[in-house]
């Protein structure tokens, strides 16, 4: 009995010990690949200057960024492209989501792929694609002028409001089927049941919604949520291609910014390190929030 | 449903439909047509395809693009299907307190955004000499915790007794993995391959970061490069739009199912 014990505890080190050299990898490419950059960003952002001619500055950096108009300007440019794109891509996803789920509908097939096919187009492309549809000699402009709205054609990218607008909307026709497809999977584990309940106990479908599908969908909406704020924090390839930051760094975002003073203007690391640190507490914090909020048991 | 409602419902999903595909269906009309009919609004097939081929593989080195597109995207595919899914069996089959302790490490790695690594991630490969190379285009995302997620997450319906059976009949560990759960997983396998081949292939910010020689450059970076100037052929840029957006395309419509399962696998 004692040596069939003794066996098994020395089975179970070796498993264990297997386990490890399973993980090894991963973690190790982790580490090297995440964690120690982002502590090395974090010491980056105190220091100031080229190479190996970099000096302490302290909290130079970050005093300097809230100084800095381009830096202010992409900080407000991600908050709203977060505040408006986020909350109505969400919602439209979900209208759309709790639509296709419907038993009855016909066609089903068809309206999903439709919808989910902006994914398979890559960041770059879509965002070349709008920008040529807004452009100034682009088909939105020419349908306007055809439909008599317009007698010459606007400058859709070149006026800060309208761009912004024309990011949002390729935002939320990249993204909308994204997320909706979550919401497909989270609606496809709640029983049709329950909805046939609550349409013999006359529940309106405004009911049926905000008192069934959102609150069983709460961890899927969390989910979504979170990610979208991710993303949107850390928008790149929009701005890059589609507005190009303009007109005169009017839309730019953080990590564009923070990559003009990478790797375009005169490389400034340690500032452009401090940058990116603000992007990783707002992550963290606003995530941080959303799950405290979607803990809260009502 | 009443006739009100059901006009209603099928009216609005026709509208977001033909939104969501115009975009691409105007894509392709583009690439068909002189630049002029394009800012003319043509909305129909041209014959100007050739022309625009023409044009844009005699000005940019399409195929090279490509071909590097491919082999960085494929390898990385690769590379990370094995990294991810080893550890993700390993946390699941293995795991005790101090491996649940690692892995919700790993998870804290999803919230470092890319930006906060870049810049050291820069300095190192530039000093081990990976700029410009395939090594450095996938090293930094070989290894991702959504990945482990979702490998982690298919491994919880490995029967647990046909690995002690198996272990009765003497398989190391690791033919266990190799022998009975990769085969068995296959579905998750697809569902993690089309999710990383797709990101693999989009990605912009790290190769502009580390791909600067022209001949290591990749498909949406032609594509990008291809806008500046000013004149912009719209026949020819969207014909390099086109086929940069054609094998995800393709992949998105025969493995749906499976890109499906990929961007919401990890959470069941």
């Amino acid at each position: 009995m004692v040596g069939r014990l003794k066996k098994n505890r020395s089975l179970g080190q070796k498993q264990s010990r297997a386990g490890w050299i399973f993980l090894a990898p991963a973690v190790l490419l982790l580490v090297i690949m995440s964690f120690i950059p982002m502590i090395q960003a974090l010491f980056l952002s105190f220091r100031t200057g080229l190479g190996a001619a970099m000096k302490w500055t302290g909290a130079g950096n970050y005093i300097r960024m809230f100084k800095d108009p381009i830096f202010v300007q992409a900080l407000t440019n991600n908050f709203t492209y977060l505040l408006i794109q986020v909350p109505v891509m969400l919602v439209l996803a979900l209208i759309l989501a709790s639509l296709l789920n419907k038993k009855e509908l016909r066609f089903k097939g068809l309206f999903r792929t439709a919808i989910f096919l902006p994914c398979a187009t890559s960041l770059v492309s879509y965002a070349v694609i709008f920008r040529s549809l807004f452009a100034i000699d682009g088909l939105v402009n020419t349908l306007l002028i055809k439909l008599g709205f317009l007698s010459t054609g606007y400058n859709f990218l070149g006026h800060p409001n309208s761009a912004r607008v024309v990011i949002i909307l390729a935002l939320i026709w990249r993204w909308t089927g994204y997320n909706m497809v979550f919401y497909l999977a989270g609606l496809q584990n709640i029983e049709y049941s329950v909805y046939e309940a609550a349409k013999i106990d006359g529940a309106s479908p405004f009911q049926t919604l905000f008192r069934i599908t959102i609150p069983l969908l709460k961890p899927m909406i969390l989910l979504t949520a979170i990610m979208s704020t991710n993303g949107t924090l850390q928008l790149f390839d929009e701005s890059v291609n589609l507005t190009y930051g303009g007109p005169a760094n009017a839309t730019i975002t953080m990590s564009h910014y923070i990559y003009n003073v990478s790797f375009k203007y005169v490389p400034n690391f340690g500032y452009a390190a401090a940058m990116s640190y603000v992007i990783l507490i707002l992550v963290a914090f606003l995530a941080y929030i959303q799950l405290k909020v979607g803990d809260k048991r009502d | 449903m009443t006739k009100g409602k059901k006009v209603l419902t099928y009216g609005f999903l026709i509208l977001v439909s033909v939104l969501s595909v115009f975009p691409l269906y105007w894509m392709v009309i583009a690439a068909t047509n002189k630049s002029v009919d394009v800012t003319r609004g043509t909305l129909i097939v041209g014959t100007a395809l050739f022309e625009n081929g023409k044009k844009l593989f005699g000005s940019q080195n399409v195929a090279r693009a490509l071909f590097n597109s491919f082999r960085y995207s494929i390898l990385m595919t690769l590379f990370s299907l094995f990294v991810c899914s080893l550890a993700g069996y390993g946390f699941e089959v293995f795991h005790d307190k101090a491996k649940d302790r690692v892995m919700s490490v790993v998870l804290l790695a999803m919230m470092v955004p890319f930006a906060a690594t870049m810049i050291p991630l820069y300095q190192m490969f530039s000093k081990a000499r990976l700029l410009n190379s395939t090594l450095g285009f996938i090293l930094p995302t070989i290894s991702t915790p959504f990945l482990i997620m979702m490998f982690r997450q298919s491994a919880r319906s490995f029967p647990s007794d046909i690995m002690e059976a198996a272990r009765l009949d003497g398989l190391t560990e690791f033919q266990i993995f190799y022998r009975m759960f990769l085969p068995t997983m296959r579905s998750t396998y697809a569902a993690a391959m089309t999710i990383t081949f797709m990101n693999a292939w989009n990605s912009y910010l790290w190769p502009k970061v580390i791909l600067s020689d022209a001949n290591s450059i990749t498909m949406p970076m032609m594509v990008a490069n291809l806008t500046e100037g000013y004149v912009t052929d719209y026949g020819v840029l969207m014909l390099s739009v086109f086929i940069c957006t054609m094998p995800t395309v393709i992949i998105f419509f025969f493995l749906q199912r499976s890109f499906a399962e990929g961007i919401t696998g990890a959470i069941k």
